[in-house]
């Protein structure tokens, strides 16, 4: 419990995390005030710049494995409501900043082809929402806290999912499924959050962490942990909670969707490590019991299962989402390793899978502006007529594949090492089974792309459209070679959380 | 600057450059460059620190040079010119990127210190080299390169797969001599054995290099094959297991061989063979076997690609490689067939030519430690080379009944490409001593004694006999396509007619295994996409009222564990 606390340094610095969140929530009215199509975007963009400059400070600031605390309007916690920035979530407000800003420059030349313009303004407002949100849950050590930012980001994203309704209707339903489920989910994480305070009678992470020690054996803890993992389970799309994901990422906008895939599911995974190391005891049996009895199946049905479905859609973005919980199994199985190495796979394949999938969803949706439809059997031969999309997809397949030399072998073999470590050999066997379906159902896009007739004639896409989706590509390359930014951070984060 | 670049590096940026090139002169110039640059580079730099990176924990060397990795870094760059040269018509961008990528990375993986990087590279020419079978732009080059590729990362997953075990077994990833004793080393082996076209594993070559492209398949004959002999000979030397693998390879592809009308499949059996010479030369392991296998390897790549590059460019003029479609080209293709006899001279092993210099090292080797059986097994099918490279190949082609055909000479650069091989062959076949002053160990052996020259003569001799009394009694297997089928029948001796039905029951059985797990495979495969597919139970759309039943029940489970 004891970081060390950062206290002295700049004025500047020490604002820093609170900065981080509200500056995406301030910026989000203003829009709505200014209600300029081209104003906003660019105000939505600076908003995202600035967050990420943020976050690249946090994330230097906390890099030596110290904890930045900030005590909101100066109230002390445990009755005041405080922030707190180690290595863990200083990685993930970094992937969420990054992407953000990525999707803003993406969405610029092609938001106008799925969304009519006079709403433009009111998405930008919201897509800043839901990133306050998203940073929110991130940044927050109150739990209640943690449950309004979730709040927050899940009432945007229902909003900006049914956005899609403009090409397909099927966004409404899609959305409204999406919003019982993750009502629920909410509510759920709600109740198990009332039934710590009152078995604690606090809110504060670090102080709950003390008094839940000290009680040692408790049912109403227990039945509190159990609801919280059901409701991030919800929001996780963990197996068989996930029904709503797949339609929610087909029938979203790409932007949209680029963004979810990359935050939103790994957000709620962050909640429920930070939950299980900070607020609960890991080490006690019944938290173990649950992720070896029932989280670790799970993950690994959702590999197998999540990635077997995959190669069978002819919907590409569908394939993706598909694919996107069968990552998420990856992350899960990391995390009920219960050991450091698996916690750190868990934090390096969030941000590497987060850069990988981000860079599909964004060619797919690239492909989208001139095929107007995602079915596989559109992209025909599209391999020469847009070289470059086609080039990003391939790179951002082959890290989803996790082929050395791209960032999704990195988390794989740490995953693989973490997993042989525990003596799970079978595991091992089964990740490495799960990477060759997806080896399938990457091959297969690439073989439409690349080895079939032309079907219609078609244009590479503009520069501007193309400079995000290298930006992401190359991501997944560097990631891939320089493992300083995620394992390394990661390692810190892991250590952090265990001790 | 420049040694300091680790050698695949050349081969990589240089295919990455040649894509911008225009097509032509310019671009086909510049691929036949870059592999004599590295070359140069290979022989002036000083890699006495190898060239590590340190990635993750791990530290990885690029740059391992020591005379094993030497040798064949240098015929892979000589193989990789040769083949450029080979392609210098080629007015297209994939091919001249893919050769310089596919040679990158076969020398990259020679030049691999530790199983990390090995295990890159290895990957690499799996999916780089799968390019010079699609170029070739037919339906059966497409399915025949996707089975390649299928089996070259199967090969790459269980390298992972065991250098991920060796790693957590042994803590290091360092490449150097293995003990076939665990699980781990096992898996590196089967991989390594995949690639080298172990019996029972050698499909994929016979299948694939045949369906490339005339210029893909001198190019692949190169690589792919003589980097697993490599890793064999670092990993593995001295495992006896290998020489009889080795013993059985040698064998085996000659019936198959004598039987096949494709000339080029006949020089891909006939490359099995030759390779198996190579892994018997690992198996025993002793200096002198080990630099057999690296001065086979060497000579072994130059006749084999002059072989290839031979009956490529009689593709190229003709369009086909079968025998039964050939015959009598010798009258307009004379320096083309020559190049051939050179080549076929050479993998026969006369004096005076590559192959026998380098293949008596291996079979001393085996005679000095003793094994007398793998010995005659290997005179057996040294014999065996001669019927169906030394003889058949060039007889069929060149000579025989005439066909008819009269094609125009292999143009100008194909010419260049097979002189210069031919001239490399004969070079090494007179001057021995320069190929062992690069062998591994020091080589204390003298290939021209009496007695050596003597047997190989006997030994050739009555091949050659053997194969003139066959033709003679019209007995040549791959007459089977031509016209005199008819007359053939009623001289069919016994003997021969059930060998032949033989061959076809083995033929066919493997025919109607791999049908039987074709359907099966389909049968399941269906089902797993009645369960998973659109309409699949798995991903039915579900109501928000089922939906919350889920949770309803995943909610007391997760109490039930646990509270209780």
């Amino acid at each position: 419990m004891a970081s060390e606390i950062k206290q002295g340094t700049l004025d500047f610095i020490n604002h820093l995390p609170i900065l981080q969140v509200i500056t995406p929530m301030l910026i989000a009215p203003v829009l709505v005030v200014l209600n300029n199509k081209t104003l906003s975007w660019l105000l939505s963009f600076v908003g995202a710049l600035a967050c990420l400059l943020i976050s690249v400070l946090l994330l230097q600031a906390v890099s030596d494995g110290s904890t930045l605390r900030y005590y909101l309007g100066g109230w002390v916690p445990p009755i005041g409501i405080e922030y707190r920035i180690d290595a863990a979530n200083a990685l993930l407000l970094f992937l969420i900043s990054m992407i953000s800003a990525i999707v803003l420059i993406f969405s610029y030349s092609s938001l106008h082809a799925e969304i009519p313009e006079d709403k433009h303004t009111l998405f930008y407002a919201c897509f800043l929402l839901c990133l306050t949100g998203l940073l929110g849950v991130v940044a927050t050590a109150d739990i209640f806290n943690v449950f309004v930012f979730l709040e927050i980001s899940s009432l945007s994203t229902y909003v900006l999912v049914a956005q899609g309704s403009y090409l397909d209707r099927r966004a409404l339903s899609a959305s409204f499924n999406y919003l019982i489920m993750g009502t629920i989910g909410a509510t759920f994480f709600v109740i198990g959050i009332g039934y710590l305070y009152m078995a604690t009678g606090s809110l504060n992470m670090m102080d709950i962490a003390e008094r839940v020690s000290q009680l040692g054996q408790n049912r109403t803890i227990q039945a509190g942990f159990a609801f919280i993992v059901v409701g991030m389970g919800l929001k996780l799309a963990m197996v068989p909670l996930h029904v709503w994901l797949p339609n929610a990422y087909t029938y979203a906008p790409t932007v949209v969707t680029c963004f979810l895939a990359a935050t939103a599911t790994k957000v709620a995974l962050y909640v429920l490590i930070r939950f299980v190391f900070s607020v609960f005891n890991y080490e006690d049996s019944f938290v173990n019991e649950l992720f070896f009895l029932l989280l670790m199946p799970l993950a690994i049905i959702a590999m197998i299962a999540a990635s077997v479905i995959a190669i069978f859609k002819q919907n590409l973005k569908k394939l993706l989402a598909y694919s996107s919980l069968a990552q998420i199994g990856y992350m899960l199985l990391g995390l009920s390793l219960m050991s450091q190495k698996g916690l750190a796979s868990s934090l390096v394949h969030m941000v590497n899978h987060g850069f990988t999938k981000a860079a599909l969803f964004m060619s797919l949706g690239a492909f989208m502006l001139n095929t107007k439809n995602i079915y596989i059997k559109s992209l025909k031969g599209l391999g020469k007529s847009m070289p470059f999309t086609s080039a990003a997809f391939v790179i951002g397949g082959l890290s989803l594949i996790g082929v050395p030399g791209t960032a999704g072998f990195i988390s794989k073999w740490l995953l693989l090492e973490a997993a042989i470590e525990a003596g799970y050999w079978l595991i091992a066997i089964l990740i490495v089974v799960s990477s060759l379906f997806a080896v399938i159902y990457i091959w297969k896009i690439i073989e439409v792309l690349y080895f079939s007739e032309r079907a219609g004639s078609y244009r590479e896409v503009s520069v501007v459209t193309l400079i995000p989706i290298w930006i992401l590509a190359l991501f997944c390359i560097f990631l891939g070679i320089n493992t300083s930014l995620t394992v390394d951070v990661a390692n810190i984060a892991a250590d952090v959380l265990f001790n | 600057m420049l040694a300091t670049m680790p050698l695949p590096f050349y081969f990589l940026i240089g295919g990455l450059v040649s894509i911008f090139l225009p097509k032509g002169v310019i671009k086909s110039s510049f691929v036949c460059l870059v592999p004599v640059i590295a070359l140069l580079a290979l022989l002036n730099g000083n890699w006495d620190g190898g060239f590590i990176v340190q990635f993750l924990d791990l530290e990885l060397n690029f740059m391992r040079v020591d005379k094993l990795s030497m040798v064949f870094g240098i015929i892979f760059c000589i193989a990789a010119f040769l083949g450029n040269v080979f392609a210098f018509h080629l007015r297209e961008s994939t091919q001249p990127f893919i050769a310089l990528i596919y040679a990158g990375a076969a020398i990259g993986a020679v030049f691999a210190g530790d199983l990390i990087t090995l295990f890159v590279y290895w990957e690499l020419t799996a999916i780089s080299s799968v390019f010079l079978i699609w170029a070739r732009k037919t339906e059966g080059a497409y399915y025949s390169g996707m089975r390649y590729l299928i089996i070259q990362v199967l090969s790459g997953v269980v390298l992972l797969f065991g250098v991920a075990l060796f790693f957590f077994e042994t803590g290091s990833i360092s490449f150097v001599k293995m003990e076939l004793s665990s699980l781990a080393t096992a898996l590196i082996f089967i991989a390594f054995g995949i690639k080298c076209a172990f019996p029972f594993l050698h499909n994929w070559l016979q299948d694939s290099y045949p369906s490339a492209t005339i210029t893909g398949t001198v190019i692949l004959s190169a690589f792919t094959t003589k980097l697993a002999v490599y890793a064999l000979a670092r990993g593995f030397p001295g495992t006896e297991l290998l020489i009889y693998i080795g013993a059985a390879m040698t064998v085996f592809p000659i019936f198959f061989a004598e039987v096949e009308n494709d000339l080029r499949k006949v020089l891909a059996y006939s490359l099995n063979n030759q390779l198996g010479f190579m892994v018997v030369g690992v198996g025993v392991g002793t200096e002198l076997a080990l630099n057999g296998t690296a001065a086979h390897a060497f000579s072994h790549i130059l006749y084999k690609a002059l072989l290839f590059m031979s009956v490529g460019a009689v593709l190229f003029r003709t369009g086909t490689s079968r025998a039964s479609e050939l015959g009598g080209l010798y009258r307009t293709m004379p320096l083309t067939a020559t190049f051939c006899l050179i080549g076929a001279a050479s993998i026969s092993a006369f004096p005076l030519f590559s192959g026998f210099v380098s293949k008596s090292l291996i079979m001393s080797g085996a005679g000095k430690e003793h094994y007398e059986i793998i010995w005659l097994i290997l005179v057996f099918a040294s014999a065996g080379v001669l019927s169906h490279s030394g003889i058949k190949v060039p007889y069929f082609t060149f000579f025989h009944h005439d066909s008819g055909k009269r094609p125009q000479e292999a143009p100008m650069h194909m010419l260049l490409a097979m002189g210069l091989t031919a001239i490399l062959c004969i070079y090494i076949g007179i001057f021995p001593k320069n190929l062992y002053a690069i062998m591994p160990f020091q080589v204390k052996y003298e290939p021209y004694t009496f007695e050596h020259i003597l047997t190989q003569l006997q030994l050739l001799c009555f091949a050659i006999l053997a194969f003139y009394i066959l033709s003679k009694l019209k007995q040549l297997p791959s007459e089977t396509r031509s016209i005199n089928l008819d007359f053939d029948w009623t001289y069919r001796v016994f003997l021969p007619f059930v060998i032949r039905k033989l061959l076809l029951l083995l033929a066919s059985t493997e025919q109607k295994g791999l049908k039987f797990f074709n359907n099966s495979l389909h049968l399941f495969l269906g089902k797993v996409y009645q369960l998973s597919g659109p309409e699949g139970v798995m991903t039915r759309i579900l109501t928000s009222g089922t939906m919350v039943l889920f949770i309803a029940i995943i909610l007391l489970i997760v109490l039930g564990i646990i509270l209780f």
